[in-house]
């Protein structure tokens, strides 16, 4: 479960900017952002908050980048992506290096919030419902911006975008800054799921902490088809393949770590073949808008 | 092409540059790092023959990843493609030796590893070629899947009993790839010389060559002139799959000698910016990929010396990328020049081929357009 919130933060984030037609091949590094700078501070003012708050920043910060580049430049998208995950991946190795390389600090136990009723279900009432703030704060956003996307005219915004950013343009919107926004949306949503990583689960940050996160929840977002609601689904059922290591070791079974950590891509793959003609991706993904151009 | 190795070079010089300040403020030395980055890579004749060392398998995986991008498919699955060519080399490499001898091995081995890695890359290109399936994200996952495969692979069967980490039973070094006129490069890097020639021959003269960058260019183009982009997508993925396997195998056999249990240059990601930088030029990319091998070898001796991890060429590696594109939109925008990557590439401001029934561009799902 823990696994799945990282997912969860990365793909809502990715879904609404993906539905402005924005790919952010670079989440992976977004999400490294994220959890180093959310470490660095938390551990620095020992304040989960602020440092989940860094979090946001940081991710928001690498997403800057996407979006001036990209948005505003209409530089390629993919190659940017790639940029910015090495960027990401070496600045956050480096820094980590050069400052922690002899301490190598980590975090005190993160604090968790029981829901009073919900606890007291048998077996999984404890685990499931006792949880870091953040988490319920998660699940409420996913809810709350599949309302947005399909609800308000912000979301209409947003998937018009994506879907024929012309239409959204001759309307009087500004499709650059409809998609600026959703770009830095993703980046800040998807810097708080690396901090959570970091804060909560890991309770500290190694280099390349991610391990990939960042392009299942790529996938997750593509597989969402638009409502949130298989996001959660999904995000749900990649952490779990994420963790299971652990468990089955809790229950006693014996596979190699190598086998289980294979397990979410082989899903990923798996749904892909099996649902192929479905994943549902707006036509204007990944193209830059010039306005204007024919 | 003298102006286009300029512009190659500026992102570099920017990078460098950056990366010095970079290296600045975390206290070290810039002057002194690039003084030992390039005396090592460069300067050196050990250290110049590491880098030429480090460079054939890198050419490798820029041929493939030339064939694949220049047809407009992104084979991010490198990584998995590289490794899995390497585990399977190093895993039957000894005992094939012990059957067939040294060269009847090297061939067997190499073909198995081109094999492998063109195998993986089927079911990419399947689900990209005939239902348009974002092959970025499929190809990603059939890396990490990839990497799990080797490493359970150099866990299991293929282990030999040594106590410590897992690994393959060491080819001896007189039975791996043989070395060139008393030097300590090995005909790895021949191989990756003919084969980026052989790429790019292959992309300017012959018909499959012109029929991938139509491809590239226009999938819509590419039906109406009757070509079948399912059959390209697969032949062009499997073609850049097969060489980057084979690259895995000179990296075995012609540097390690044996596979490690978690050993992961994850050269695939790294090589892409260098391909760009060569406008997806095969050329090109055999320059650029031998600068940056001298930069890689050189870094990571002068990281060492600096005391720094050596993840910072990463930072420029990124750092060259972004410059770039960057500097790219600048010489379109003022008409200096041609974009960064052939023509045919650029036109992706045009939909890719969106309606065209064989399914190059994303289906569409339930009518979500925007009320008039």
């Amino acid at each position: 479960m823990v696994a799945a919130v990282p997912l969860l933060f990365a793909s809502l984030g990715e879904l609404v900017s993906e539905q402005a037609g924005v790919l952010n091949v670079g989440l992976e590094g977004y999400m490294l952002f994220g959890a180093f700078l959310a470490f660095v501070v938390a551990y620095n003012t020992g304040s989960e908050m602020l440092g989940m708050l860094a979090g946001i920043v940081a991710g928001a910060g690498g997403a800057a980048i996407m979006a001036l580049l990209c948005v505003r430049m209409n530089l390629d998208q993919i190659v940017v992506g790639i940029a910015i995950i090495l960027l990401a991946e070496g600045a956050t190795s480096l820094l980590h290096d050069a400052a922690y390389a002899e301490s190598r600090p980590s975090l005190d136990a993160p604090s968790e919030l029981a829901i009073p009723l919900l606890k007291e279900i048998p077996i999984l009432g404890e685990s499931l419902f006792t949880q870091n703030v953040i988490v319920y704060a998660g699940i409420a956003l996913a809810f709350a911006v599949g309302w947005m996307l399909h609800r308000s005219s912000a979301g209409l915004s947003v998937r018009a975008a994506g879907e024929r950013p012309e239409a959204l343009d001759a309307a009087g919107v500004s499709v650059v800054a409809t998609r600026v926004w959703a770009t830095l949306f993703a980046g800040g949503l998807a810097g708080l799921g690396g901090a959570y990583l970091a804060i909560v689960s890991a309770g500290s940050f190694t280099p390349f902490i991610t391990q990939g996160s960042g392009f299942i929840a790529i996938v997750i977002a593509m597989l969402s088809r638009g409502r949130t609601s298989w996001t959660i689904v999904g995000s749900v059922l990649f952490g779990l393949s994420l963790s299971i290591a652990t468990a089955l070791q809790l229950i006693g079974v014996e596979i190699q770590t190598d086998y289980v950590q294979m397990l979410p891509f082989i899903v990923v793959i798996v749904v892909l073949v099996l649902f192929a003609r479905r994943s549902y991706l707006p036509s204007a993904l990944a193209l830059p808008y010039v306005r204007g151009e024919k | 092409m003298l102006k286009a190795s300029l512009t190659a070079i500026v992102p570099i010089l920017l990078a460098l540059g950056c990366m010095g300040i970079l290296l600045a403020v975390l206290g070290r030395e810039p002057f002194t790092f690039y003084a030992d980055m390039f005396q090592r890579g460069l300067f050196e004749w050990e250290g110049f023959q590491e880098s030429i060392i480090r460079s054939a398998p890198l050419l490798l995986i820029a041929a493939g990843l030339i064939v694949a991008f220049r047809a407009n498919l992104w084979n991010l699955g490198g990584d998995g493609q590289f490794l899995l060519g390497a585990a399977l080399t190093a895993g039957f490499a000894p005992s094939l030796l012990d059957s067939l001898g040294v060269w009847p091995m090297l061939i067997a081995t190499t073909l198995i590893a081109a094999l492998i890695g063109a195998a993986w890359t089927i079911i990419p290109a399947v689900l990209r070629g005939r239902y348009g399936v974002n092959e970025i994200v499929t190809t990603l996952m059939m890396s990490f899947i990839g990497i799990g495969v080797a490493n359970v692979l150099v866990k299991g069967p293929f282990r030999t009993d040594v106590a410590g980490v897992a690994r393959t039973d060491v080819v001896p070094f007189d039975e791996r790839f043989p070395l060139l006129f008393g030097t300590r490069i090995h005909l790895g890097f021949v191989i990756g010389v003919v084969a980026i020639l052989a790429v790019h021959l292959l992309m300017t003269r012959t018909s499959l060559g012109l029929r991938l960058r139509i491809l590239g260019a226009s999938p819509r183009a590419a039906l109406h002139a009757g070509l079948n982009p399912v059959r390209l997508t697969v032949i062009a993925f499997m073609l850049s799959g097969a060489m980057i396997g084979l690259s895995g195998a000179v990296e075995i056999l012609g540097v390690q000698g044996s596979f490690r249990a978690d050993f992961d240059p994850a050269y695939g990601l790294l090589v892409i910016p260098l391909v760009f930088l060569a406008r997806l030029n095969a050329i090109g990319s055999l320059v650029l990929v031998i600068v940056f091998s001298v930069i890689q070898i050189g870094g990571e001796s002068a990281a060492r010396e600096a005391e720094i991890t050596s993840d910072v060429l990463l930072v420029l590696v990124g750092l060259i990328l972004v410059f770039m594109a960057v500097i790219e939109y600048f010489r379109v925008n003022r008409g200096l020049g041609t974009a960064f990557v052939p023509p045919e590439v650029a036109d992706r401001i045009r939909p890719p081929g969106g309606d065209s029934p064989s399914g190059s561009g994303p289906a569409i799902g339930t009518g979500e357009v925007m009320p008039r």
